[in-house]
């Protein structure tokens, strides 16, 4: 089967990196699902879940990150995920974002609140 | 004991405690410039990858932005300079002062003004000394720079040049800053920001590609300006956030380096005041012989006299 090689990076360190069969983000136009072969592309993401299909070695799975801003950019079968901060669903405290969403509702802090969000939802997508 | 064995060996006191103390901080430097190399290391793969974005983007379109045009007079020019808060660094402060005088003498020959916007302690006590105008300054983090204080320092930066010369913002934006080649070789270097020179950047890209490998035509998405609305910010913090790691990379290493000098000074100082104290010493002792052979003698004298 046809992969792509993903980089997942944060500004200070790489997050992700391996061979996908298809790759899910959201552009500031809608959601976009990247499979090998697709033309060169360079996007603005939004905050949001980003969903990695992986395959390779461990065998099929799913990798899913909460991005909050950034791009996406895939040419030669080579996708990049460039985003301030990345996190996967796997590093994320569940209580510690619900606790934000809170503070975050009752502060009416927009940009806190958007955050928790993306992180919460990228936790759900993982189970 | 005598007086000046005294004062010698109050003073090998002295200097070995001064020896401990700077052989500690030789080694707290060392064990930090590692640290410190790592996160320019681990802030590589995302200035890479947004460097190859921002080539793209400009290869694959024809798109204008404020931040790549050049002004046709450009009559201003923002500076960063950025020193550390902290001395005991030998001449790493001194050396990008410099750098950045130089720079500053070079665009005023040019005729434009100069804005200078500074990190950390160091920069800012120069200019204050010397009544020069800052535009704005930063402390407190030069030690171990932050993605966060990166944006913090980028965003009056990527305004002032938004707006242009005309509308009290600058034409361009320079960085001062130690680049840190290893670790007994840092370097004041200047480099220029904005506008960006696209030209160097695809003949950057081309010499990493030396295979022979060509841009491919991208799709954007939303389209050609909104991507480039959001990439160049982002391409000037983490130029800026690189430029932060790699000056405080550069600081553990100067300090790293005038502390091991110091601390072989200190032996050397050991080691001479030592020689004297011997020195001292043996005075002392062969003037106690002298004196009680003398004595001795008087006596001998004295009584050979009586009988």
């Amino acid at each position: 089967m046809a992969e792509l090689h993903v980089e997942l990076v944060a500004a200070d360190r790489q997050v992700w990196s391996g061979e996908a069969s298809l790759v899910v983000a959201r552009t500031s136009s809608g959601d976009i699902g990247v499979m090998p072969g697709h033309q060169p592309l360079l996007g603005v993401l939004q905050s949001g879940p980003v969903t990695i299909r992986t395959t390779g070695e461990g065998g099929d799975g799913t990798v899913v990150a909460a991005v909050h801003g950034g791009f996406i950019s895939f040419a030669d079968n080579k996708l990049s995920l460039l985003a301030e901060i990345a996190e996967l669903s796997d590093e994320i405290d569940v209580q510690r974002a619900e606790r934000a969403l809170e503070r975050a509702k009752s502060d009416a802090d927009a940009a806190a609140e958007r955050r928790a969000d993306v992180r919460l939802r990228a936790v759900a997508g993982a189970h | 004991m005598g007086a000046s064995l005294r004062v010698y060996k109050r003073r090998i006191r002295s200097v070995s405690a001064t020896k401990k103390i700077t052989r500690a901080m030789e080694m707290i430097a060392a064990s930090r410039v590692v640290k410190a190399q790592r996160q320019v290391a681990a802030s590589t793969p995302y200035a890479s990858e947004l460097t190859r974005a921002v080539t793209a983007v400009a290869t694959g379109s024809t798109t204008q932005h404020p931040l790549t045009t050049e002004a046709e007079k450009p009559t201003r020019a923002a500076l960063l300079l950025i020193t550390s808060d902290r001395g005991l660094a030998g001449a790493y402060s001194s050396n990008v002062i410099k750098a950045a005088d130089q720079l500053t003498e070079r665009l005023k020959a040019e005729g434009k003004e100069v804005d200078a916007y500074i990190v950390g302690r160091k920069g800012v006590s120069y200019y204050s000394f010397r009544e020069r105008k800052v535009v704005e300054s930063w402390t407190g983090f030069t030690d171990n720079p932050t993605y966060a204080d990166a944006k913090k320092i980028a965003a009056p930066l990527i305004e002032a040049v938004q707006k242009g010369a005309s509308e009290g913002g600058a034409d361009e934006l320079h960085i001062v800053y130690t680049e840190f080649i290893s670790m007994m070789t840092q370097n004041a270097l200047d480099d220029r920001l904005l506008p960006l020179s696209l030209k160097r950047e695809s003949a950057d890209a081309s010499e990493e590609k030396s295979t022979g490998e060509i841009l491919p035509l991208f799709d954007f998405e939303p389209s050609a300006e909104d991507v480039l609305d959001a990439l160049l910010p982002r391409y000037v913090e983490s130029r800026i956030y690189n430029a932060l790691l790699q000056a405080a990379a550069s600081k553990h290493a100067a300090t790293r380096r005038a502390m091991k000098s110091a601390t072989d000074n200190a032996e050397e100082l050991i080691k001479s005041l030592s020689r004297l104290a011997n020195a001292a010493r043996q005075a002392e002792i062969t003037q106690e012989i002298s004196e009680i052979v003398g004595g001795s003698a008087a006596l001998a004298d004295a009584t050979a006299g009586s009988d």
